[in-house]
């Protein structure tokens, strides 16, 4: 099959690769109708994220058809000829974190549990073509992919919605509500979403949904602000004016009251040379993180409010604002999506017209040009929002 | 032990002079050529080899510069995998090559150290016959949910041991309370044993024992308790064995990602895998579930051709 792949630093090649075939009696085998490429995506190809390999098959969101299913799969929740979306996070379901919904942080899912505990403290939940460091498993920028778990994970599609409206069930819309929802947001808030990419966007919609009073998006790609703008949120331009100076102006001097970073690790700064400190200590890999959303996000937030993360951080970072955050009784909210949890009540709001995941798509392309789409989504060229790949 | 130091001595003193004389050679040998960082970093490194052959040809107190040419190593290792993950094509093949040859000096010089270490540590030689080795307490511990009737039950059939032990290759009973294992030990030694359950409690310990010429003689508990959410089985395992080759073979099979702490740790992962989802846990750069370890830098993250697949089944 074909399959796009990490080609070495910062490239990826679409290759022939063998199919896939069931492991463990709980693995079906789906045939991938769409998927799609992410902002973080990106870190594994930049070199970001260790423990990446050239031939790795990349991508985290993807549909598509169920061909074949092992022996230990539960016919009645999932079977031959059911349409799925597959959720990025691969949960067993049994164990305490999948007891508690917390999937990202299913004790099962990785086999490689033990790298993954030396790098962050305690083992993470395996990703799909994420990185050895989650599993090493293939991703679905392909044309087939293995789904471990199959009875656990994908969410059955039984109306007639079209791919493009469930596709991001998978990570970023869940994604982005979750970091609305974790901001515990009140009718009078304003929340400030920093990065307007496609969890931004998502995230922005959901605090509405949730009953902000106003939301603001905080980018400088003019491209994304007027698709923000066009979604009825504030755009502040962080290469035009001061973040938290304007963001103290839209809010009569209190700042926002909840603040979310769905940028994470590669943001950018509008000051030249504090973007320049960051980007040298992340290259010789003495940081692994350029922080300024956050700094800026604890900075900004009203006392006593909430800073919500879901931007991916993979590393360490410096100078984090311990002082503000502790200072000013913020609270810090953060973590990988339990994308399980949110799938289904949110694929209701989709029937129900409440959601439109389909603003943000701005490009359509084969698999075999998943490489033209990395770059022009990586140098946001074309006012690409969004990329979808059909094999 | 006096005699591979010297050696050592010679060999950083090769290297150095080789850094030092001909450094473009080395930075286009290597594959760094066309980093200007190399052109200060190779002569650097020459200056650190020579320092190190002074140390081991003139010093008494070889261990000491031998651990001193371990920690060179190290941060060596750890510039060649900046550099490799910079490059690709012809330069990041022969940066592999480079990078193999130095952790196959790496291992030589820890080999050197940990040796030299002991022996200074040796007040007087062994009698004959004695073994060198010492015994090695391993510990490791595990939350599972499921009741402990279940985890005891599960463990107490000793021949699903295998199905979550990295090394256990067969374990049969050979009656109640008696069984003959089979294990590979670090670096692909084949080992066998009999063994005994000397104490049981249901649903609470298990205590065996190797009985017997055993190569490997070793011991083990596993205690059960319940864990506070009333739901699950804390699972505490203690093992005390020699590792072949004694501190030497830890050592080395530390350094080769064998570590018995690690891999105790690891065995105790699959259990908890297999007794709440039934199976082992396989991905695409891991497929062979309980080997998952010692397989890294693992295959790419990729389906596995029908060779491959063929060949897991035989592994």
């Amino acid at each position: 099959m074909r399959a796009n792949t990490r080609a070495g630093r910062n490239k990826v090649e679409v290759r022939d690769v063998p199919d896939p075939r069931i492991l463990n009696g709980r693995d079906a085998i789906v045939r991938i109708t769409s998927s799609a490429i992410c902002g973080s995506d990106l870190h594994l190809v930049d070199g970001h994220v260790p423990t990446m390999q050239d031939g790795d098959v990349l991508g985290h969101e993807f549909m598509g058809e169920v061909v074949e299913v092992g022996s230990g799969v539960d016919p009645a929740r999932l079977r031959i000829g059911d349409r799925v979306v597959v959720p990025f996070p691969i949960a067993c379901g049994a164990c305490a974190a999948c007891a508690a919904e917390l999937y990202s942080c299913c004790e099962n899912s990785n086999p490689n549990a033990g790298i993954a505990e030396g790098m962050f403290g305690h083992p993470v939940a395996g990703i799909f073509g994420y990185s050895h460091l989650t599993g090493g498993f293939a991703g679905g920028q392909a044309q087939y992919a293995r789904v471990p778990f199959a009875d656990v994970g994908p969410l059955k599609i039984e109306s007639d919605l079209a791919d493009e409206q469930v596709l991001f069930l998978s990570d970023i819309l869940p994604t982005g509500y979750m970091g609305a929802e974790m901001c515990d947001i009140q009718p009078t808030d304003v929340v400030a979403v920093w990065g307007a990419g496609p969890v931004g966007q998502f995230a922005m919609d959901s605090a509405r949904l949730l009953g902000a009073a106003q939301v603001i998006a905080i980018d400088k790609e003019p491209c994304r602000l007027a698709m923000a703008e066009r979604a009825g949120h504030t755009p502040v331009d962080f290469d035009e004016v001061d973040v938290r100076s304007r963001l103290l102006e839209l809010t009569g001097g209190r700042g926002p009251d909840k603040c979310v970073d769905a940028v994470g690790m590669e943001a950018a700064h509008g000051s030249a040379h504090i973007s320049a400190y960051d980007r040298v200590k992340q290259a010789v890999r003495s940081e692994t993180e350029r922080p300024h959303a956050l700094r800026q996000a604890i900075l900004s937030c009203r006392g006593g409010g909430v800073v919500s993360v879901i931007g991916v951080y993979g590393g360490l970072m410096d100078k984090f604002p311990a002082g503000a955050w502790m200072n000013r009784s913020l609270t810090l909210r953060t973590g990988q999506c339990h994308v399980q949890r949110y799938m289904k009540p949110l694929l209701e709001r989709i029937e129900r017209g409440e959601i439109d995941p389909t603003r943000i798509i701005t490009h359509t392309l084969p698999l075999d040009e998943a490489e033209r789409g990395f770059e022009i989504f990586k140098n946001k060229q074309d006012d690409c929002e969004k990329v979808v790949l059909k094999p | 032990m006096r005699r591979r130091g010297r050696r050592l001595g010679w060999l950083s003193f090769a290297l150095g002079v080789v850094q030092l004389a001909a450094p473009g050679a080395v930075r286009r040998l290597g594959g760094v050529d066309d980093s200007a960082r190399s052109r200060a970093v190779v002569p650097v490194v020459g200056v650190r080899e020579l320092v190190h052959a002074a140390g081991l040809l003139t010093s008494r107190r070889k261990g000491a510069w031998a651990w001193t040419r371990v920690a060179g190593d190290a941060m060596d290792l750890a510039a060649l995998g900046v550099a490799l993950s910079r490059r690709d094509g012809g330069r990041r093949r022969r940066l592999v090559g480079v990078t193999g040859a130095v952790a196959g000096i790496t291992a030589l010089d820890l080999l050197t150290a940990v040796q030299a270490t002991r022996e200074a540590r040796t007040s007087s030689p062994p009698a004959r016959g004695v073994r060198k080795g010492g015994s090695v307490e391993l510990t490791a511990t595990t939350t599972i949910r499921k009741p402990a009737s279940e985890v005891y039950a599960f463990w107490r059939e000793v021949e699903n041991l295998p199905t979550f032990m990295a090394h256990l290759e067969q374990v049969r009973a050979t009656g109640d309370r008696t069984s003959h294992w089979s294990a590979s030990a670090p670096f692909g030694k084949d080992v066998e044993w009999d063994a005994e359950i000397t104490d049981e409690t249901p649903g609470e310990k298990i205590v065996w024992r190797s009985t017997g010429k055993a190569a490997v003689p070793n011991a083990g508990t596993v205690h059960l308790t319940p864990a506070p959410d009333g739901v699950s089985t804390e699972v505490h395992v203690v093992l005390v064995y020699d590792i072949p080759g004694g501190a030497v073979g830890k050592a080395v099979a530390k350094y080769f990602g064998e570590e018995p702490h690690q891999q105790l740790d690891d065995d105790l992962r699959r259990l908890k895998q297999v007794l709440e989802t039934g199976e082992v846990v396989r991905s695409d750069g891991a497929p062979w579930g309980k080997r998952a370890r010692a397989e890294f830098p693992q295959r790419p993250a990729q389906p596995l051709s029908d060779a491959e697949r063929e060949k897991g089944a035989d592994a």
